[in-house]
């Protein structure tokens, strides 16, 4: 069926572009979403003080390396933004590329440190530690798959000229997921 | 705020001027499509069916109760494990495949453009999608039933340790079907929350500012937001409970370092704000009918708004009153007492603004007013039992009583029975350009009021006489047996509601086809989906409308006609 | 000072109170009879906004129902004098709801938040899908050697305050003995506490109020409440004769 755009999209009462009210909605959804699971993480380390020695067992470097380089891809995000800005779609694409290939690092190198941990006999089912330690990173890293998806549709779009504005709104989403981190790092890796 | 009102480029010219006509199948018309009132129609026909199979449901543990060991008719002999599966899914499918799509999905998808003058909701691709998610989440809840072990029968609460244990629930499969269909269903809410505040916000008409909007369309954007901002630690301990049922994790299970009452306070938190996501929708749709049949304006629209922001507001922080004997810190009851007790007044105070409005009115008693009004005066005792329950001390006698589910019945009912007629009545000649037989739908009406009534007052006397919830079998507790007759009253009142949706079934179908034509707008309303043709094609009008006042400018002094469409250019001549 | 206040708000309401739920479910504790007349502190605040409401709302609809003629008049609701009818009855109610917080408070505080001081202990131990109670025994000692377990029926004697142990062995239960107008949640991994003190005998139901699974219906129990003879009576049988099911 065809598609042609309803005139209620381009319309924008409030001043703001409607397609960053719906990236902020998704934001908001996910932030309550994240905040509930890492609020029930916080409650179970303050009432558990033995957590402190499992999560000793997490990897501080490779945490470290992953926020780098999460902080890296948004700041390649940043520069698409940029470039869409000014009308280059293909510059754009080419730092969401950069956001991209930032994202499968992340994903290797946590495949990497997950391997490790599960071999040493750290997994999922091991305690209430790990079970968050796992549960929250892993819906952090589904977030970064489907962020990833959704870039490379619109890259190809941006390499063609089209629909550059959704360059901002990924770079929004992009942001967002990498402040989950931000907030996962210090929970997981540093409080030990 | 200020707002910058869009030019549109393309003026508001039909917008299927420029992609030529080309005749659509049906599946890509009526099963694949984008069209914000097909997609309502999905949703409310959805609801529909899920309505009977709740209900189905209801008639089978209603008739144990009353007929206790008895085979039902059309059922069976109802086993223990049955019957708990029976009023987990009742309650689970009422309120998140009835009350949430109908209300919200179905009324929001179809008004929302036609009331703000667009042509369709800003993100149709993602509406359609929103639908198709829900879909699924209703077939992964229903073949819960059908898996092997039953139906999951723990309650809609679901706590843990029981529905995070196989060994505890006996129905392993069907808790987790169970909890998938539930966050599938979340993630459909979400999708589509995406519409509706972007379409409301921004696709408005040019000339509608904030106060014009009419206030079905607040309370569902403040149900949305309501939504929203409480699922997601649903959705995350809805998350933990799957990795405890199918991984093996411990996140409630008190032998592994987890707590059971972590899930409890997860989902209340999301709960409570729950109960207002579906009740002002409803109370929006109301506000609209009461408005057209009294032929007046609201009473003080600002106010009322300011009742639902503070409503939505407060119900974040008034979780744990389900949970006061539930081992929470007993200071803590302290706290959820007082917020409970507080967010009782500016839904007392919305009330009352809804009875002034029919001050200094024209009233007309019509299928869709009946309805409207009725919401008020049952809604009143369900708000009014909630007192009893909000305060901590009466509450440790009356939890886990049928005093609670008489008063959840006496505002879930309402809401999303009662909100469901009043609309359908009420929009049904714009959806399909037909008049329902008013006959028909009196009699509907005053045999579901009477019936609903002798169905849950029965029950209030049974709670209050110490009778639990989620027991098959009464006769059980020597305390009890006597009070039989009320069980099989309330059985029989419900056998008569069943019967009399016959009424509005026909009714239905029947004006389908051979109700009067309507015309555009037959109960002579202001709101911009009046001015559209009945039903409204795609694309809504062949242009758009702009927005010039208010949508309650009824019976405005010096003025010839009762009703001044948001439409009309104001005069330029002096009125006469 | 508060007690006093208290006393007094509750003495007015203690009869309605009574034949409210008391005519239907016998007071057999302490503080049954708090709770009964908070219920009806609380039924005649709203009952009374209730019968104002629907006054007004019927009487509007009779007043302004639709007649040839007559238009409806065009009222914002922002006008003072009409605004007025809103504005005190939402005055009204707050300070309504002050007093039922202040009971309940009371009620709540002197129920679960406080613990007197107890003349015996006794163990409630709830699963799937009965209760055993561990009573003390005549050295009135839980978990010593003339402890009496009893299965589904729970002995305790008139005018003695106890306080009670409760725990789960596996899922969330609740123990509920309307009589007492008592309510506690069961939960795996933790002991609950908190008391009562029988002030009528007979033989009553005891309810599980926590869904817990496909045996939740066929939870129930009796508490028998014994003149202090027959609790001695009782307790001179020993362990032996008590293993009673239902």
């Amino acid at each position: 069926m065809s598609m042609t755009r309803p005139i209620a999209t381009t319309r924008s009462a409030t001043g703001i572009p409607t397609g960053k009210l719906a990236v902020w909605w998704v934001v908001g959804s996910e932030i309550v979403i994240f905040g509930g699971l890492l609020a029930s993480y916080i409650m179970h380390r303050l009432g558990h003080p033995e957590w402190a020695e499992y999560a000793s067992h997490t990897n501080t470097w490779f945490g470290g390396a992953n926020t780098f380089v999460l902080l890296t891809s948004s700041l390649f995000a940043v520069l698409a933004h940029h470039a869409a800005a000014h009308g280059d779609g293909k510059t754009a694409a080419k730092w969401l590329l950069g956001t991209c290939a930032g994202g499968l690092i992340f994903l290797c190198i946590k495949a990497v440190e997950w391997t490790g941990e599960i071999q040493h006999g750290y997994t999922i089912t091991s305690n209430g530690f790990w079970s968050f330690y796992y549960t929250a990173a892993g819906l952090h890293a589904l977030h970064v798959i489907a962020g990833c998806i959704i870039m490379l549709i619109i890259a190809k779009d941006a390499w063609n000229g089209k629909e550059l504005h959704r360059v901002e709104l990924i770079g929004i989403y992009w942001h967002f997921v990498d402040i989950v981190w931000i907030f996962l790092f210090p929970l997981l890796y540093i409080a030990k | 705020m200020a707002e910058a009102s869009t030019v549109d480029t393309h003026g508001a010219q039909a917008h299927d001027a420029g992609h030529g006509h080309h005749e659509q199948s049906f599946v890509s018309k009526y099963i694949f499509s984008t069209d914000h009132k097909i997609i309502a129609m999905q949703y409310m026909f959805t609801g529909i069916v899920m309505a009977l199979i709740g209900g189905y449901m209801s008639y089978a543990f209603r008739m144990q109760l009353a007929f206790p060991g008895e085979s039902v008719p059309g059922y069976g002999v109802v086993s223990q494990g049955e019957y708990n599966a029976l009023v987990t899914n009742h309650g689970t499918i009422m309120i998140f495949w009835v009350a949430m799509p109908m209300l919200i999905a179905a009324f929001g998808n179809y008004l929302i453009p036609l009331m703000i003058g667009a042509d369709d909701m800003v993100f149709p691709r993602i509406n359609r999608l929103s639908y198709q998610i829900f879909l699924i989440s209703a077939i992964i809840l229903i073949a819960s039933f059908f898996v092997p072990g039953g139906g999951f029968g723990g309650a809609w609460t679901s706590y843990p340790p029981l529905s995070a244990n196989a060994e505890y629930n006996l129905t392993p499969l069907g808790a987790t079907f169970w909890l998938v269909a539930v966050a599938l269903e979340f993630v459909a809410f979400l999708l589509g929350g995406i519409n509706f505040i972007t379409t409301l916000m921004n696709a408005r008409a040019p000339g509608m500012k904030m106060h014009d909007i009419p206030m079905v369309l607040w309370m569902i954007i403040i149900a949305s937001i309501l939504f929203m901002a409480s699922v997601g630690p649903l959705i995350a301990g809805a998350v933990m409970l799957f990795m405890d049922q199918v991984v093996g994790t411990g996140y409630f299970d008190p032998d592994r370092g987890g707590d059971p009452v972590l899930w409890q306070h997860l989902f209340w938190f999301f709960g409570h704000p729950e109960v207002y996501v579906v009740l002002l929708p409803a109370m929006g749709i109301v506000a609209e009918i009461i408005c057209t049949f009294s032929r007046k304006k609201l009473f003080n629209y600002k106010l009322i708004l300011y009742t639902a922001f503070a409503t939505g507001i407060i119900s974040f922080f008034v979780w744990a009153h389900h949970q006061f004997v539930a081992g929470i810190d007993p200071r803590m009851a302290n706290v959820f007492t007082i917020t409970t007790l507080i967010i009782s007044i500016p839904i007392a105070e919305m009330l009352f603004l809804y009875i002034a409005t029919l001050y200094g009115g024209s009233i007309r008693l019509t299928t869709p007013m009946l309805w409207a009004l009725s919401f008020i005066a049952e809604f009143l005792i369900g708000g009014i039992t909630g007192i009893f329950l909000g305060a901590s001390g009466s509450d440790i006698y009356f939890h886990d009583t049928y005093f609670v589910l008489a008063h959840f019945h006496y505002t879930f009912f309402p809401i999303a029975i009662i909100g469901f007629f009043a609309g359908i009545t009420y929009w049904f000649p714009k959806m399909f350009g037909r008049m329902m037989n008013e006959t028909l739908g009196k009699i509907h009406f005053w045999g579901t009021i009477i019936s609903f009534n002798f169905i849950f007052i029965p029950l209030f006397i049974l709670g209050a006489a110490g009778q639990h919830r989620r027991i098959y079998n009464f006769q059980n507790f020597p305390d009890l047996a006597g009070m039989q007759d009320l069980r099989v009253i309330a059985t029989t009142a419900l056998l008569v509601m069943l019967a009399f949706q016959a009424f509005f079934l026909f009714n239905f179908v029947y004006s389908l086809f051979k109700g009067k034509p309507a015309g555009k707008n037959p109960w002579k309303a202001n709101t911009l989906e009046w001015t559209a043709d009945s039903p409204p094609p795609h694309g809504n009008w062949p242009e758009l409308p702009n927005c010039y006042r208010g949508p309650y400018e009824y019976s405005v002094p010096g003025r010839e006609d009762d009703y001044w469409p948001q439409d009309v250019p104001p005069d330029t001549a002096p009125a006469e | 000072m508060i007690q006093t206040i208290y006393d007094f708000i509750k003495g007015i309401f203690e009869p309605l109170g009574d034949y409210l739920i008391a005519s239907s479910v016998p007071v057999a504790s302490s503080f049954a009879s708090d709770i009964d007349a908070l219920i009806a502190l609380v039924a005649v605040f709203v009952g009374f906004w209730a019968l104002l409401a629907y006054a007004a709302f019927f009487f509007l609809i009779f007043r302004f129902r639709a007649r040839d003629g007559q238009r409806a008049q065009y009222v914002t609701g922002e006008e003072k004098d009409l605004k007025r009818w809103i504005t005190y009855p939402h005055a009204a109610i707050i300070l309504c709801d002050l007093v039922i917080v202040f009971m309940a408070i009371m009620v709540w505080y002197d129920i679960k938040q406080r613990l007197p001081e107890a003349d015996s202990t006794v163990r409630i131990v709830a699963q799937q899908w009965a209760w055993n109670f561990v009573h003390p025994g005549p050295d009135n000692e839980l978990d010593t050697e003339d402890d009496i377990n009893s299965f589904n029926e729970m002995h305790v004697q008139v005018g003695t305050t106890y306080h009670y142990e409760l725990i789960s062995k596996d899922v969330l239960h609740d123990f509920s003995v309307p009589v007492f107008r008592l309510k506690q949640d069961a939960i795996p991994g933790r002991v609950m506490r908190g008391w009562f003190r029988p002030t009528q005998a007979g033989e009553y139901d005891i309810q599980c109020a926590e869904m817990c699974g496909i045996g939740h219906g066929i939870m129930g129990a009796r508490i028998i409440i014994e003149t202090p003879e027959e609790h001695a009576a009782w307790m001179s049988q020993g362990s032996a004769g008590k293993l009673a099911s239902r």
